[in-house]
């Protein structure tokens, strides 16, 4: 058993609504000296057997495939340590 | 870094420009060093190219669509007409409405979910711009074979994308097409439409006058959005600097929109504006450019004041981008405060970034330096215009030669017809629609699977309390028709969309188009653009009906493969009493049902010929333009007299499909006869200019008198009533199995 984290962000090109809004939401909280936020998504990926250079391969298809919207988004993949 | 100065353009004459990585010929960059009489500055390469695109000048079919002009029916009701921002139509008691319907078919093939839904944030943009409150939206879409694996790639996201941005800005989607077809599968058709109303003094129009007067930019940042072309401008500046592939998709923000929209409507209320533009393709270019040619003639801008996402952008890059959610206004220095006090409430950006003058030059500086010196009409209105060669296909007259007449006709005729009412075109597509608001605001009368998309206006705007009135929008299109002729098939299209709209009852008033084709350098493809010009034109010109605007989309071409051409035409009508909205299908029980129109033997291009036999040939039906006009007084006059319980247009799939349709409108069967001899032809044959009304049976004289002044044909079929379509001698179908496959064929497909 091994975990494989995918992290997801959008390009750093890539218009990002949410980030904006959260950047903006932090003053009215209270938070200052925030210049700018992006927000991503991460996945856990809970694989059977150890995360060997294969199975790495496996999971970054995984993200091309459905984790990641490669057209906008990047993702890179690590093993939990 | 060098800045590319209208200084050092002219000492520099020599220096080697890539005018063709963006998209310009030879002899149009030869034009622009005539007009500047020297080398354009990168910046002004950038703007003439953009504006100089087929997107922007429409360079190749300007030649064409002049005839929407010369050809126009005479309106009254034709408040602004082409070549503004969209056109404004009056619909009585003083309200205007302004519609528009654009496509948006690259981006969402690149990114369905993000293309989708910018298409929507552009066109409720242009209605802004008019002056009116958007109040609908509705997507005419069209994509390759339902089992086509891409198909699943690209429907889920560019439904997905409509419903979230039009959802998140609180729009109602009353409607729409959706279309599946093979010649769509590298080129989706996303074509977006939107409505707003206005008080009919209220018109803005995209114009800078006013010496002095300041130009203020406002709303979103400006990052680099579809702006891959300009990285070629960048890194020739930047020389050895690399510069990351800059990306072509653009996203929204609904959030940022919907503060935009009531920031704009506040602004208007205040009367603190001269003119105004929204940002869409070409962005500040086309912005600068058009507000300065339609105003004095002259502007100041700089370029360093445009507030950015990304410090990091160049001011070519700055001046093709294509950020959302942006507008630009011109507003008097005594009005200045109180606009950006306005701006400031709606937590709206907003930035002066420069000055009307009478120079009859746009002028735009970067930190002090001179990158742009132009006369602004060059680039808006003087761009290139081709006559270009056309010619008929070389398979066309095979083409026509090959007649679904000759096709073998089905025996088991109840089957034929749930084949055809489970077949993607014809099944319902609440698999869609029912990702959209539809009744949001609550000022949708009638929404799909009605005919038409019918909206209140009373309580969509303040100060409306006392109208009656409400409009009516419908979209059509039919590339199969416009495949085998596409001057009829035009008109066939619009003669759907206005029968649509008669018969909710609404009177049809205006069209608005957005013209689907292929690349406009292959003359078969011009020979059908023209030819689908002329038939519209001449068919508006007969329908008293004028184009108040739209969009050619070219070049939606996979290879040498076009896709069919695809004329889509919006109607809009106006009715005088909502509540005389005839509702769609079988209302109630003991109704007569009755047909109006002629049906003649008209199989070619039908949806029994694509579905039965994957035919594709003869000829369209004939568009009877004025019989399509008589049916329609008949349907408006009947509405208002309050004969009519229901109503259904007779289209694809023919008077089978149509009262398939109307028994699932309630679940109330029917039992008829047909009026011919050959029942397969009364069932499948797709002749327009044809409805199916039912009344009450004491109202079924004073129709047929109407109908008879009309000249329109009458036909009672029988009656409605019971659990089960019943066609005399003919089948008999449970309203519980027609739903079954009606319903289910979508969501088998798509989960």
């Amino acid at each position: 058993m091994a975990r494989v984290i995918v992290d997801v962000m959008l390009k750093p090109e890539i218009l990002d609504a949410q980030g904006q809004a959260i950047a903006r939401a932090l003053p009215r909280l209270g938070f200052s000296g925030v210049s700018s936020v992006r927000q991503g998504k991460r996945f856990e990926v809970e694989i059977e057997g150890p995360a060997d250079e294969a199975a790495l391969a496996e999971v970054r298809k995984m993200a091309e495939t459905l984790l990641a919207n490669t057209v906008i988004e990047d993702f890179t993949v690590t093993v939990a340590g | 870094m060098n800045l590319d100065t209208v200084k050092r353009a002219a000492d520099t004459p020599g220096e080697r420009q890539p005018y063709a990585e963006l998209g310009m010929k030879r002899d149009e960059y030869d034009r622009v060093r005539e007009i500047l009489g020297r080398r354009p500055t990168s910046s002004e390469l950038a703007i003439y190219s953009v504006m100089w695109s087929e997107h922007c000048s429409y360079k190749s079919s300007k030649v064409h669509l002049r005839q929407f002009g010369t050809k126009a029916p005479k309106s009254d009701a034709l408040l602004v007409g082409m070549g503004e921002n969209a056109g404004v139509v009056d619909v009585g008691d003083g309200w205007a409405a302004t519609f528009k319907i654009e496509s948006h078919n690259h981006p969402s093939y690149v990114e369905p979910h993000q293309g989708a839904a910018t298409g929507v944030g552009g066109i409720v943009r242009d209605i802004m711009s008019m002056g009116a409150r958007p109040i609908a939206v509705m997507d005419s879409l069209r994509f390759g074979g339902a089992d086509q694996p891409d198909t699943r790639r690209v429907l889920p996201g560019v439904v997905e994308g409509i419903s979230h941005y039009g959802n998140c800005l609180g729009l109602p989607n009353i409607g729409g097409e959706v279309v599946f077809d093979p010649c769509y599968i590298g080129n989706p058709l996303v074509n977006a439409l939107c409505v707003g109303l206005l008080r009919k003094d209220q018109i803005k129009l995209a114009t800078a006058p006013g010496p002095g007067n300041k130009v203020v930019l406002f709303g979103a940042l400006t990052g680099p959005d579809g702006i891959g072309g300009a990285s070629v401008l960048a890194s020739a500046t930047f020389e050895d600097e690399s510069q990351a592939k800059r990306p072509s998709v653009q996203v929204g923000d609904p959030f940022m929109e919907k503060l935009l929209i009531e920031c704009c409507l506040e602004l208007y209320q205040a009367d603190v504006v001269v003119g105004i533009q929204d940002l869409g393709a070409a962005g500040v270019s086309c912005a600068t450019t058009e507000l300065a040619a339609k105003g004095t003639g002259g502007m100041d801008v700089q370029l360093d004041l445009v507030p950015l996402r990304d410090p990091s952008l160049r001011p070519e890059e700055i001046l093709m981008s294509e950020s959302q959610e942006r507008m630009m206004a011109v507003v008097t220095p005594d009005d200045i405060d109180a606009f950006m006090a306005i701006c400031t409430k709606w937590d709206i950006p907003a930035t002066v970034i420069g000055e009307v003058t009478d120079t009859g030059r746009l002028v735009m500086t970067w930190h002090g330096e001179t990158i742009v010196d132009i006369p602004p009409g060059t680039a808006a209105d003087e761009g290139p215009v081709y006559e270009r060669p056309f010619a008929e296909p070389a398979g066309q007259a095979a083409l026509n030669a090959a007649s679904a007449a000759e096709l073998p006709r089905p025996e088991d005729l109840r089957a034929t017809l749930l084949q055809l009412f489970g077949s993607p075109n014809l099944a319902s597509k609440e698999w869609v629609t029912s990702q959209y608001d539809r009744y949001v605001r609550g000022n949708t009368v009638l929404a799909q699977p009605a005919d038409a998309g019918v909206l209140r206006i009373s309580e969509a705007m303040p100060g409306a309390e006392e109208t009656t009135r409400g409009i009516a929008l419908a979209t059509d299109g039919n590339g199969r028709y416009a495949r085998l002729d596409p001057y009829a098939g035009a008109q066939l299209a619009l003669s759907e969309a206005y029968r649509n709209v008669a018969v909710t009852g609404a009177t049809p008033l205006a069209v608005t188009n957005c013209l689907n084709f292929g690349s406009p350098e292959d003359p078969e493809v011009m020979w059908q653009f023209a030819e689908a010009v002329r038939g519209l034109a001449d068919a508006c010109k007969i329908l008293g009906v004028p184009v108040t605007g739209g969009n050619v989309s070219f070049y939606n071409q996979t290879g040498s493969t076009a896709i069919h051409p695809t004329p889509v035409v919006g109607v809009l009508g106006v009715i005088d009493d909502v509540a005389k909205r005839v509702r769609s299908g079988f209302t109630g029980e003991g109704d007569r049902v009755v047909l109006l129109g002629e049906t003649r033997e008209e199989l070619s291009g039908s949806e029994w010929a694509h579905v039965a036999h994957g035919h594709l040939g003869g000829l369209p039906p004939v568009a009877d333009l004025e019989a399509e006009r008589a049916l329609a007084l008949v349907l408006t006059e009947a509405a208002s007299r309050g004969l009519l319980t229901g109503s259904h247009d007779l289209s694809d799939g023919g008077l089978a499909v149509a009262l398939a349709e109307a028994c699932l409108a309630r679940g109330v069967g029917c039992a008829v006869s047909l009026p011919g001899d050959d029942a397969f032809v009364d069932l499948f044959s797709e002749s327009a200019a044809r409805a199916l009304v039912t009344v009450r049976p004491e109202a079924f004289d004073a129709l047929a008198e109407l109908c008879a002044a009309h000249e329109v044909p009458c036909y009672g079929l029988g009656g409605t009533g019971g659990g089960t379509l019943a066609v005399e001698g003919v089948l008999e179908i449970p309203v519980a199995e027609l739903r079954e496959v009606h319903e289910g064929a979508l969501p088998a497909v798509f989960g």
